[in-house]
């Protein structure tokens, strides 16, 4: 296979070429300590306060798409092909605030400061990607974005102005001449990095993946890094080899073919969630609850799955809904039930050379009713105390099949297994409903930390499996976020 | 009779909504925070190592190892300080670095200087230090049931409350506990020190307390104060956290500067600052309050006791305003209330805006709310009834006559604007079908005392340069956190000058050239450096009065300043052209300007005296949702009325007003800081520590200035102080939390809900109700 040993992407509207550089880099620190462009800060680390958002073009479908991601637990590699903007690229260059800035001061929505290159970064994303006006769709753009000064009322006046004027920027004018200076970058090819023996690869096929990591048993598979950046800025870990997924083709489609929504490993969690819930709408809330924007634009719904958190927030959908997992090595290629992946905590059923190529998740059946809920101690962008997923098949007002799992309440998303045998043939009348409780309650002894108590956690998935049974009945889907003031 | 300057003489400055005096280089990236300062030439990078155990001996530390990392120029403990190893604000008891033995989890137990930041950080991993561990006292029980205290107990006390609780027709008794709060700055604390010629030092500190950094370094590297001079542009946040909690990183800084004369910057990531640095005090109260029928508060006893952590800091004022808002704005005719000052083995807690008065706030807050339920009453009646009188009624527990205290219009007109009666009758409707989602609504109000209590804080310097071009350059001792003292002081000053704010240069503090400052805390920031510019301001006005004077041979009281020009009967010119006629004149164009706050007298042994200058006030309406089956709750809306005075800056003192509300809000809801059973913080950084979202914040979030409000005292321009009073309005979301559980008993309990009302709090206090416990 043919590969190049540097990365070439634009910095603004400059192209660069970085060769061999640090895999494990983050672009914050390449944009604060290489290139000395302060403008981003660090806030935190570990992709939870949006102080660090930059923005990334990619050419998509003969245009630009503009997402914003966190720089930094984004390594410095993943930028090959890309545009990335910062902060300090927004002004025109006769020295003109943009849009989003200009309404940022007019509405006073800084105050220390800090927070705002972030602000501004997110705003901008939102301004290219015509994001509407309501509060919730701000707030979801936005969530992933902490300020401690404003109470964010201010923000929410300076984006509503800016999204409303929006006219276009110095960015849409330039637009056919950057997608030339990023097709003239020509990163087609794929990457191989040896910095003073730390590796990196990034192929292209998924027979150049598998052999890979064949004769790199070592490798360390990232797809958007969102946990594994952290174990580089927060656990000081030395990762030898780091294996990109993000650039196999195959790995970032979604089909629908054979009853099946067929999703790439390497697709992220913005588009993966979008497709799921057009067929499941329950995922709404699920999603939005999901990081924050610029998490869901790098995670992915394969690293979701096999790093295997107890907690990750797809993977009670997964189970309860039976998708099944493709696992891929050099020799082999193998199916696997999702709820038979997880072993035990931070154990999965993945050796190494395998890898996650894909993620098939059934099609809704006639008569199913899929209902998630997540239960955190902040609304957006936290993470579970409990999860609750619920399929059933229901035929003339009793259960017919169920398949329930929660994360949050054991080791691993769990089955609820006697949960789901009280369910069958049960009317999800408050009685019988009773019963199913306290089948509930054996299934499950959690643990207690700082997301939860073990009596707290074991309330909470009483009282998910009363909502859904009260959703049933009554037909009606109420949600706390959307309830009106009196 | 009031003296301030009628608004229609004002000109083009004060009082005018104008933008943070760094907005543009906040949305462009280009306002600069220590880290982002040019580095200097052969910088060396520090990383601090932790103690990971709560309380024990340190039997040895080999640190062979840190030494020989790579890139390690120096490794410094507590051998390493030619002076004292102390770094306290107050009583001596912080040591800079941990000396044979470690007090919590999260002390400073070396520095390691390298010549990248990794470097720095990878080598603090290598050392090895062995520990005796000894059982620490993590909680305020524990600390109680050990009597191990920080300091010794403070008590208020009026009347006689035990009589009179004992004669009351009611009596209620109850337990509350209120978390602390982190700061959450944006900006983790940060100091970059750079050697001068001499033996000197320069030190740029995100600190809200320049002259107490120049204080520490200079005693703990053994130098005069002025070898010292320390430097902030700005701070990323401070909120209190930087006012005693930024000394210990430039300390380690100028230790590593002084002993390897190199420039050293310690920056710390979020997990240190967390871990290593102080935050609100936690708090508990038991009370018990006799009341009458009508719900007149008549005697009442409350027993505090707050989490210190291992040294006093600030525990000492921070208690003693705890006591000082207890009343909050209700009259207390019989009141004692004893505060009892917790040593624990936890990090050392700190201020944090409101500084004591929140917890205070909260606990009578809800005794009112027990005391209607009791009643069955509207919460709001039995607040009225026990507000403050303007006539009698109105004398507070430490002896300090209320006067142009408003809260009952403030509180009228904000129970119309919000719609507050109608809204909580359809609640109340709603909430008897028992509905899956409830909903709850409380009113509270805010009365907090302005002036430190600690008297002689109470003053600022300022100094004001006049260029001969005209252009000024205004220096004080206030400090930018984001508040925008800065542009409101610059508003002071060009008004005085009657030129544009742009002739006014704002520069960073800097103790050079202001020097013996007080911390930019207590909501004093631009009464009083305000007043001091003003006063500097003055002096050069009278001066150049007397020029024009000269000039135009009539009475320096005849000379106007006005819209950039000065002018006398039919004679004018520009302001640039009488500047340039007083410096060939041989005229000073600088001045210093000091100001001192009048009036406030506090005798601290009694707890006695008028220990603040006037009071800032408040009210908020809020209502929240509950979903009885998870817990979880959401914030639907929020109505705020709140009296800044005569405002110096409009659009700065709503910023003020609604961020205050959300970091309180996030006080009392999701902000848990969560220490396991080793005393070790398990919730340190974004992913954990969860402070309030965009989404959080209600749609329908109405925040109005008062338009009466106006300060009786002379203060500058009339303005109120706001930088504190607003977290309090919050207090609301809590009530309005209780009063939604509450409707699951059909009202007649009120729910044991502690604080932070995080969704397990709520649920298990809504199974409380369920299974019919926690009756009165």
């Amino acid at each position: 296979m043919q590969s190049v040993n540097a990365i070439r992407f634009l910095l603004g509207d400059q192209p660069q070429t970085l060769s061999n550089p640090p895999p494990t880099m983050t672009v914050l620190e390449y944009l604060r300590k290489t290139e000395h462009m302060t403008g981003t800060k660090e806030g935190c680390a570990e992709g939870d306060c949006g102080a660090c958002t930059v923005v990334l073009g990619r050419s998509a479908y003969g245009k630009i798409q503009y997402r914003a991601v966190n720089s930094c637990i984004m390594f410095v590699p993943f930028l090959h092909g890309q545009q990335l903007i910062t902060v300090e690229h927004l002004k025109t260059s006769d020295g003109e605030l943009h849009a989003v800035q200009l309404a940022m001061v007019e509405e006073h929505g800084s105050q220390c400061g800090f927070c705002t290159p972030g602000f501004i970064m997110s705003m901008f994303a939102m301004y290219h990607n015509q994001c509407p006006t309501d509060r919730q769709s701000i707030d979801n753009a936005l969530a992933g974005n902490l300020c401690r000064c404003t109470g964010y009322a201010p923000i929410v006046r300076a984006c509503r102005k800016a999204l409303k004027s929006a006219t276009g920027d110095q960015f849409d004018r330039r637009e056919s001449e950057t997608l030339g200076s990023l097709s003239a970058l020509d990163a087609c090819s794929s990457v191989e990095i040896n910095a003073n023996g730390q590796k990196y690869f990034a192929p292209r096929t998924t027979d150049d993946l598998a052999h890979i990591l064949e004769s790199h048993p070592e490798s360390r598979i990232v797809a958007g890094a969102t946990d594994v950046g952290l174990w580089v800025t927060k656990q000081r870990r030395y990762l030898e080899t780091v294996v990109y997924t993000g650039a196999v083709e195959s790995l970032i489609r979604i089909d629908i073919e054979d009853g099946y929504i067929r999703i790439g490993s390497a697709v992220t969690i913005s588009d993966a969630m979008a497709v799921l819930a057009q067929h499941y709408d329950s995922l709404d809330e699920l999603f939005i609850r999901y990081g924050s924007d610029q998490i869901r634009n790098l995670a992915t719904l394969g690293g979701n799955v096999a790093n295997g958190s107890p907690i990750g927030d797809s993977l009670p959908a997964l189970v309860a809904l039976d998708a099944r997992l493709l696992i891929t090595s050099a020799q082999n290629t193998r199916t696997v039930a999702a709820e038979d992946f997880f072993i035990d905590y931070g154990k999965q059923d993945l050796t190494p050379g395998e890898f996650l190529e894909r993620i098939d998740v059934p099609l809704p059946q006639e008569r199913q009713i899929f209902r998630i809920f997540k239960i955190s101690k902040r609304f957006h962008q936290d993470i579970s105390a409990v999860c609750g997923a619920f399929s059933v098949t229901v035929r003339a007002n009793r259960v017919q099949a169920a398949r329930v799992c929660y994360g949050g309440m054991a080791a691993t998303p769990l089955r609820a297994r006697n949960c789901e045998t009280a369910l069958i043939g049960n009317s999800l009348e408050p009685k019988g409903i009773e019963q199913v409780r306290k089948a509930l309650d054996l299934d499950f002894a959690p643990i207690t930390d700082f997301r939860g108590s073990s009596q707290y956690r074991s309330a909470v998935a009483a009282g998910l499996l009363e909502r859904f049974a009260h959703e049933l009945r009554s037909g009606e889907r109420i949600s706390l976020w959307q309830v009106q003031h009196a | 009779m009031l003296d301030c300057v009628p608004d229609k003489e004002l000109t083009r400055t004060v009082r005018h909504p104008l933008p943070h005096d760094s907005a543009v280089r906040h949305v462009t990236g280009e306002a600069y925070y220590v880290d982002d300062i040019p580095e200097p030439r052969d910088l060396l990078h520090v990383w601090a190592a932790l103690s990971p155990h709560a309380c024990a001996r340190i039997v040895s530390a080999d640190l062979q190892a840190v030494s020989q990392s790579p890139g390690v120029v120096g490794v410094f403990d507590v051998n390493s300080i030619p002076g004292v190893n102390d770094c306290s604000p107050t009583i001596g008891d912080d040591p800079v670095f941990a000396q044979s033995r470690v007090e919590f989890a999260g002390q400073v137990l070396f520095a390691v200087a390298a010549e990248t930041e990794q470097q720095a950080r990878d080598a603090c991993r290598q050392a090895r230090f062995e520990y005796e561990l000894e059982k620490p006292v993590l909680t305020i029980n524990d600390a109680l049931n050990r009597e191990s205290y920080v300091l010794p107990a403070s008590t208020i006390r009026k009347g006689d409350p035990e009589e009179a609780i004992e004669h009351a027709v009611n009596r209620v008794t109850g337990t509350l506990e209120c978390g602390g709060q982190d700061h959450f700055y944006l900006e983790g604390q940060a100091a970059m020190v750079v050697p001068r010629e001499g033996g000197d030092f320069l030190i740029y500190s995100s600190t809200q307390h320049p002259s107490e950094v120049q204080d520490l370094v200079a005693k703990v590297l053994d130098k005069p104060l002025n070898a010292i001079q320390v430097e902030v542009r700005r701070m990323g946040g401070g909120f209190g956290g930087k006012e005693t909690q930024a000394a210990q990183w430039a300390c380690i800084a100028a230790v590593v500067a002084n002993s390897t004369g190199r420039p050293a910057k310690l920056r710390l990531d979020r997990d240190i600052d967390m871990l290593a640095t102080g935050k609100r005090h936690d708090f508990r109260f038991e009370y018990d309050v006799g009341f009458d029928d009508s719900g007149r508060i008549q005697g009442l006893k409350v027993d505090m006791a707050s989490r210190c952590g291992y040294s006093a800091d600030l525990s000492r004022p921070i208690n003693d305003r705890a006591l000082l808002h207890l009343d909050n704005a209700y009259y207390l005719d019989n009141v004692t209330a004893t505060t009892r000052l917790c040593r624990t083995n936890t990090v050392s807690n700190t201020a944090f805006r409101g500084f004591g008065a929140p917890q205070g706030m909260l606990c009578i807050e809800r005794i009112i709310d027990e005391i209607a339920c009791y009643l069955k009453k509207d919460p709001l009646q039995i607040r009225r009834l026990n507000y403050y009188g303007k006539q009698t009624r109105n004398i507070t527990p430490y002896g300090m006559r209320m006067t142009g205290f408003e809260i009952r219009s403030l509180t009228s007109e904000l129970v119309e604007s919000s719609d507050y009666r109608s809204r909580r009758s359809a609640i109340r409707r709603a909430n008897r079908e028992c509905p899956r989602i409830c909903h709850g609504i409380a009113l509270t109000p805010v009365k907090f005392g302005i002036s430190f209590t600690t008297t002689h804080f109470n003053q600022a310097h300022a100094l004001v340069h006049v260029y001969t071009d005209g252009s000024i350059h205004l220096n004080h001792g206030g400090t930018e956190m984001g508040q925008g003292l800065f542009i409101k002081v610059a508003q002071v000053v060009a008004e005085e000058f009657s030129v544009p704010l742009s002739t006014v240069k704002i520069t960073e503090t800097n103790t050079s050239r202001v020097p013996n400052t007080s911390a930019t805390a207590a909501s004093s920031g631009s009464d009083v450096n305000g007043k001091a510019a003003q006063d500097a301001a003055l002096k050069i006005k009278k001066r150049l009065c007397e020029v024009a004077a000269k000039k135009w041979n009539t009475r320096p009281d005849a000379v106007q300043f006005m819209r950039g020009r000065v002018v006398a009967g039919g004679n004018s010119a520009s302001f640039p052209e009488i500047v340039r006629l007083a410096q060939v004149s041989r005229v000073p164009l600088s001045a210093t300007g000091h100001y001192r706050t009048p009036k406030i007298i506090w005798d601290r042994s009694k707890m006695r005296g008028r220990p603040f200058f006037y009071f800032g006030t408040g009210a908020a309406v809020s209502e929240v949702a509950v979903d009885r089956l998870t817990g979880e709750y959401r914030l639907c809306r929020v109505d705020i009325l709140h009296d800044v005075g005569k405002s110096l800056n409009p659009a700065v003192d709503m910023g003020q007003i609604e961020g205050g509300f959300v970091q309180g809000a996030g006080w009392l809801t999701s902000e848990e800081l969560w220490w396991d059973d080793k005393g070790n913080l398990q919730t340190h950084a974004p992913s954990t520590y969860k402070i309030p979202t965009i989404g959080d914040v209600p749609e329908e979030f109405n925040v109005q200035i008062w338009d009466r409000g106006i300060n009786q005292e002379n203060t500058i321009y009339r303005s109120k102080a706001v930088g504190e009073p607003p977290l309090m309005l919050a207090i609301s979301v809590y009530s309005a939390i209780c009063d939604a559980v509450s409707s699951l008993s059909d009202y007649q309990v009120w729910p044991n809900l502690d604080a932070p009302a995080t969704p397990e709090r709520v649920l298990m206090a809504i199974n409380d109700i369920k299974n019919g416990g926690n009756a009165q």
